[in-house]
């Protein structure tokens, strides 16, 4: 195995490790389940190509912009989240996914089908990042952003989300405004999905819509949910799992998503918490979360 | 102008056959079964096997939705119904997980290239200076009409129609008053994945082609009805495959180069969600 090939699996195996992050985030802090996350990514991806490609940006300002332009989408796709919720929001974010996709196929200053060739590697000092050093780039942030996460996980947004996702309208009736904190998940989650989009935009040094549609938000999804819905580590393991498995069984490369499937259907049959959730499970038991429901009902005197 | 009408027509038709199972199915387990679509793609897929298998055209469909039918109780039995009280995102992500699986299977069993439905049917296509309509868009229109009666007076004339109708209200007070509820889910989902397959038949008939991947664009198109009809009301989602059609044809006829159909429709579904999330014709529910 050439350093190469490893160095490129690691790359895409950091990159979905940011990614399914930003998903847990809003599925399993806030309980807002979006089908439509590769939209982020690529917006993300895009915004950066059209920068350094089109207006001959820096890479380093439009690492800022694109991350800014995909929260800030997020933010406004968050909107509609605020009117739907449930089942609704998940068909909205389906809907978003493909009409994101539409216009980067059918809008001609996105390159239409064809993309947009010729990204820069970023370069500091004026020497382009090799491979490697790209790898080590890639690195940084991937432990930036676990570390913001595992941050986010203990700050007072974390409270608001949980008892978003417990009960939404339970949560009204004791004060916590729901629309502030689904807000604070979709800006987040676009954040978050727009670096991951950048930083993979920047390493293929290409970007096409195919790249993002709505097969691609099912595979992040995957990593989410195989790995363990509301843990820090879970998505970790998942992407490690997703971004890995095809290339350990490189011969069942045609039934990729025959094997994505099955895992996702028999990971919700026998452990609905995936991976890491069951684990933890195990040891701690489920009491744990069991009391904190009830203890969330008593105040909301439901 | 009319043309565009008939069309608008034809193309509602064939939302409304996988629609309307979808509601029945929602209106009962409110899971988002979006393999129901894989169902879609199975119909059309094994009746054309069939057929060139050397079945006669009729069996072929006749046995085709049989099986898919039973594909679709299967789906509930097996899969669906062991996860139903773990919370909502189970249900969902296993269905998403089950369509996936579905479609790569089709395309390993069948191939991935789209085949024609090589069939003639013995019926006049109507053409006239101002309007052309094919034989098979005749059948689609005329099946649909026939299917759309039958399952009125299925839901309102028969005791299975009771219990359905008395699940789709409150599954729990509906087993609480001695309805077999398993069963009758079970029904919903024979009925509903009949109508998937029949009309993916149909489609694949109309557009003399099948590709395993046939299901993708209608598993969630579907739901866009669903949500236009207001979850859950059957009469709703009839008239909202009619709507979503007519604005379809409309838009993409008026400013076609812009983006395809399939993006109108969900950007009609995103707005009419901000200002009406309960859908066109549905009841504000809690």
């Amino acid at each position: 195995m050439s350093l190469d090939y490893f160095l490129t699996v690691s790359v895409f195996t950091m990159i979905n490790m940011i990614l399914a992050l930003s998903l847990n985030v809003l599925i399993g802090y806030a309980g807002q389940v979006s089908l439509g996350h590769a939209a982020f990514f690529g917006i993300g991806a895009y915004a950066s190509a059209v920068l350094t490609v089109k207006f001959g940006m820096n890479y380093w300002l439009a690492l800022l912009l694109s991350v800014l332009i995909s929260g800030l989408v997020g933010l406004l796709l968050g909107l509609p989240a605020l009117r739907v919720k449930e089942d609704f929001l998940v068909l909205a974010t389906i809907g978003i996914n493909f009409v994101v996709v539409s216009i980067f196929n059918y809008v001609k200053f996105f390159g239409g089908p064809y993309g947009i060739l010729g990204l820069p590697r970023p370069s500091l000092f004026n020497h382009a990042f090799s491979t490697r050093e790209y790898a080590i780039y890639v690195l940084v942030w991937t432990v930036l952003v676990i570390l913001f996460v595992r941050y986010l996980s203990k700050t007072f947004v974390k409270l608001g989300f949980d008892s978003l996702r417990e009960d939404e309208d339970a949560a009204e009736s004791i004060g916590v405004s729901s629309p502030r904190y689904k807000m604070y998940a979709f800006t987040i989650a676009g954040l978050l999905a727009g670096l991951a989009g950048n930083l993979w935009a920047h390493y293929m040094t290409v970007v096409f819509p195919d790249n993002f549609v709505f097969p691609v938000s099912i595979g992040i999804l995957t990593m989410v949910v195989v790995g363990g819905v509301g843990t820090l580590f879970g998505p970790l393991v998942g992407a490690v799992i997703v971004t890995a498995l095809p290339e350990i069984l490189r011969f069942a490369r045609d039934y990729r998503m025959l094997i994505y499937g099955l895992i996702i259907v028999f990971t919700m049959f026998f452990m609905p918490k995936g991976i890491v959730g069951s684990i933890k499970e195990r040891i701690y038991g489920a009491a744990l979360s069991e009391e904190r429901i009830e203890k969330i009902r008593r105040v909301a005197g439901g | 102008m009319l043309q565009n009408i008939v069309n608008a027509l034809v193309l509602g038709s064939s939302y409304v056959m996988i629609a309307v199972g979808l509601t029945l199915v929602y209106g009962i387990l409110k899971i988002l079964h979006i393999a129901h679509a894989g169902i879609y793609a199975f119909g059309a897929l094994f009746a054309v096997y069939l057929y060139e298998l050397g079945f006669p055209f009729i069996l072929a469909i006749l046995l085709s939705l049989v099986v898919s039918s039973f594909l679709g109780v299967f789906v509930y039995r097996g899969f669906y119904k062991h996860v139903l009280n773990r919370g909502r995102i189970v249900p969902l992500v296993m269905s998403v997980g089950l369509f996936a699986a579905m479609e790569d299977l089709y395309r390993l069993v069948w191939g991935p290239y789209k085949r024609p439905f090589d069939v003639y049917l013995n019926l006049p296509d109507i053409m006239t200076p101002s309007l052309y309509l094919s034989s098979r868009g005749v059948l689609m229109l005329i099946v649909t009409v026939i299917v759309v009666f039958v399952l009125y007076l299925l839901l309102m004339k028969t005791k299975l129609g009771k219990s359905l109708r008395a699940c789709s209200n409150d599954l729990h007070l509906a087993g609480a008053f001695g309805v077999n509820t398993d069963r009758t889910i079970a029904y919903g989902f024979l009925i509903g994945s009949c109508l998937a397959a029949l009309g993916g038949i149909l489609v694949g008939l109309y557009d003399n082609t099948v590709y395993p991947t046939m299901g993708s664009v209608p598993s969630y198109k579907a739901f866009v009805v669903v949500v236009l009809g207001g979850f859950g009301s059957i009469r709703g989602a009839v008239i909202a495959s009619y709507i979503l059609a007519l604005v379809e044809t409309f838009v993409v006829y008026k400013l076609g180069y812009l983006l395809p159909r399939d993006a109108i429709a969900f950007l009609t579904m995103i707005v009419l969600l901000m200002f009406k999330p309960e859908g066109l014709f549905g009841k504000v529910q809690r």
